[in-house]
């Protein structure tokens, strides 16, 4: 039943605004992939998967499903389910009623209805509670009601919209496992949406970033964590976030602080002034001592101990710097004290450069 | 609308240590819920008399009607002496009382359910959907509410003797919906703002069209509001005098605002009838109001959505 999704050049303006909400998006979903929306609140990722659903009119382009155009058809015309933020259950019907009210809608016969509610609240865990009313549920219990309606209907598509995001932190984090294996189970084509970014590289074969209703980048999970097409998405990508500053370029080596960290001879060659954008991921960094030329120093502020993993969060210390903050992930158990002054240096390879400017990828290899 | 929360009575820490103060002896620390004997005297006596403004003119009407004929118009004020249900009898048998009961029940009846129809349809779309004129609809029918039934009258009237209404019982059901729809809508609409939009989308998906998802989403959903509506439009049409008087013409058409007031002409009134006709008249009142209470829940909502 799956089949893939693809955007062409969709747009979406809102009356009275100028500037789009979506612009421009071409995406590609291949069948039974599971691809996520991510982006901070107002990037256009919601809109664009109501678009998809049929929520949203679009502007201009047009939106297939398969090889069939629905960018103009009516929700119900798409054979699309979707799991909504807060549920959206109907509260004066029953959890067996709300699963199979699509069916019902759509004419199917009762013992048939029943059969696939049924099957549906077996994968679910909701036998018990199907003659209950919404309101009776637990907060995780709605949530699996949700999108017990959307599988029931064995749609070719689930638009998903920040489903996790009404769920307690623990919750979330096995809700979200038991999507992403639900989905590999159902080989249903999904479009996620979410402004978590850990639940986006969890969850998604593919994820695609959007910024101001702009598609940023569209990659696998650890392509884009690894190779950011630019600072935002670097940014944006990874928990904590990477470190981003900007520092000057003096014979092939960036000044940071007091320390000459050398750039690979690609990413001076395209250097279009005498500026970079470094970035390096809190893990990139390790402990170094001052005799290092490429080491800076900077002063722990705060130690976060995690067990597995300990941060450290502290400032740069020098003049003339502008990432002042920085994050790194240090060996737990034996860290260094509140306001002491530790030596990092950044491990080769690990080192990402952006143009100034336009913020775009440099190369480093 | 109709959610009454009861008082809730915690035991603060003030309350706690003005207890201990007072097995102490300590000198006596007033609690949060104290109040001086004299606001206590006065705050009563305020009550007191606000409900028996409240209740006096209904309690003599209903003890009016119990007295016979000849009491009625003492002036000394006195509870009844020789009770009677005559002045019942009278009316019910000896009038056009019933034919006029009839007459409002008809009129009454189509009116609320015309007006809820109107209403709710009109207040759903107010609230759900975008089109041109909708701020200049909603302004009319805040509008319309501000001219006083007085000055109504006259055009209407026109009005209904041009379309050949006057003395039926469509032309009093046309102009209370006049009077209830706008309002009506304005409240309905209030009242699907409460119900969250996401349903209606949910519905869509569901392959719902506009009216599926208002008559069987959203309409179940409004049930308080609906009933408040119907409550609201059935009062306007079965009491009223006005446009009753002014519309119907002959006596066995008049509705009972029209026809008790054939019991008390400008010269020997007869307030027996009258009294009695008035507690009759409540009685459907109340019945369309028992069965709109039941739906006045609230939490109807409640577990569709969260956040």
């Amino acid at each position: 039943m799956s089949t893939s999704v693809t955007f062409e050049k969709a747009t979406r303006i809102y009356p009275g605004s100028e500037k789009p909400a979506v612009d421009g998006l071409d995406l590609e979903i291949a069948e039974g992939e599971f691809l996520v929306l991510v982006g901070p609140s107002g990037c256009g990722k919601s809109t664009s998967l109501r678009m998809l659903a049929g929520l949203e009119d679009v502007t201009s382009g047009r939106i297939l499903i398969g090889d069939r155009d629905i960018t103009h058809l009516r929700p119900k015309d798409r054979d699309i389910a979707m799991v909504f933020q807060n549920y959206a259950l109907y509260p004066h019907m029953s959890v067996g009623e709300n699963m199979g009210f699509a069916l019902k809608i759509a004419g199917v016969n009762k013992s048939d209805i029943d059969a696939r509610v049924l099957e549906a609240a077996k994968i679910l865990d909701l036998e018990p509670y199907l003659d209950r009313k919404p309101k009776a549920l637990s907060g995780g219990q709605r949530q699996r009601v949700a999108m017990g309606r959307a599988i029931v209907r064995q749609p070719q598509v689930f638009c998903m919209d920040e489903p996790l995001s009404n769920l307690d932190a623990k919750l979330r984090v096995s809700t979200r496992t038991q999507i992403a294996s639900l989905q590999r189970r159902l080989d249903t084509t999904t479009v996620y949406v979410t402004h978590d970014q850990v639940e986006a590289m969890t969850m998604g074969d593919r994820v695609a970033v959007l910024k101001d209703g702009l598609l940023q980048q569209v990659d696998t999970p650890l392509g884009l964590y690894d190779k950011p097409k630019n600072a935002f998405v670097a940014g944006f990508i990874g928990s904590p976030a990477m470190n981003l500053g900007t520092f000057c370029v003096e014979d092939g080596h960036a000044l940071i602080g007091e320390a000459r960290v050398p750039l690979p001879r690609s990413t001076v060659g395209a250097l279009k002034g005498d500026k970079v954008q470094l970035g390096f991921r809190p893990e990139a960094l390790v402990l170094s001592s001052a005799d290092d030329a490429a080491s800076f120093p900077v002063e722990a502020l705060v130690i976060e101990e995690l067990g597995s993993d300990a941060f450290l969060y502290g400032n740069m210390i020098g003049d003339d710097l502008r990432a002042d903050h920085v994050v790194a992930r240090i060996a737990p158990r034996s860290v260094p004290a509140k306001g002491a002054k530790v030596w990092f240096s950044i491990e080769p390879g690990r080192l990402h450069a952006f143009d100034v400017e336009s913020g775009d990828a440099l190369p480093t290899d | 609308m109709s959610s009454i929360t009861p008082p809730v009575i915690v035991e603060t820490d003030e309350m706690i240590a003005g207890a201990t103060a007072k097995d102490r002896r300590a000198p006596r620390v007033r609690r949060r819920s104290d109040r001086s004997v004299g606001a206590s005297v006065a705050l009563h006596a305020t009550l007191l008399l606000a409900t028996f403004i409240a209740l006096f003119p209904m309690a003599w009407v209903v003890l009016s009607s119990f007295k016979p004929a000849s009491e009625i118009r003492r002036s000394d004020i006195q509870f009844v002496v020789d009770p009677t249900l005559e002045n019942y009898r009278k009316v019910l048998f000896d009038t056009n009382f019933p034919t006029w009961f009839l007459n409002s029940l008809v009129v009454a009846a189509f009116t609320m359910v015309i007006g809820i129809a109107m209403a709710a349809t009109a207040g759903y779309a107010l609230s759900r959907f975008n089109f041109p004129g909708k701020r200049g609809l909603m302004w009319v029918f805040l509008i319309t509410q501000m001219f006083p039934v007085a000055i109504l009258i006259v055009p209407i009237y026109t009005i209904m003797a041009k379309a050949g209404l006057i003395d039926t019982k469509a032309s009093l059901v046309i102009a209370y919906c006049t009077v209830a729809v706008p309002f009506c809508a304005w409240m309905l609409r209030g009242y699907f703002d409460t119900i969250p939009k996401e349903l209606d989308e949910a519905a869509a998906l569901d392959g719902l069209g506009p009216f599926g998802t208002f008559w069987r989403v959203i309409l179940p959903l409004a049930r308080p509001g609906l009933a408040v509506t119907a409550f609201y439009t059935f009062l306007t049409a079965w009491g009223e005098v006005a446009y009753a008087i002014a519309f119907m013409q002959s006596d066995d058409h008049y509705t009972l605002g029209a026809g008790l007031q054939q019991f008390v002409p400008q010269f020997s009134p007869r307030w027996e009838l009258l009294t009695a006709g008035a507690v009759l008249i409540t009685i459907p009142a109340a019945i369309v109001f028992f069965f709109a209470q039941k739906h006045l829940v609230a939490g109807l909502t409640a577990g569709g959505t969260k956040g």
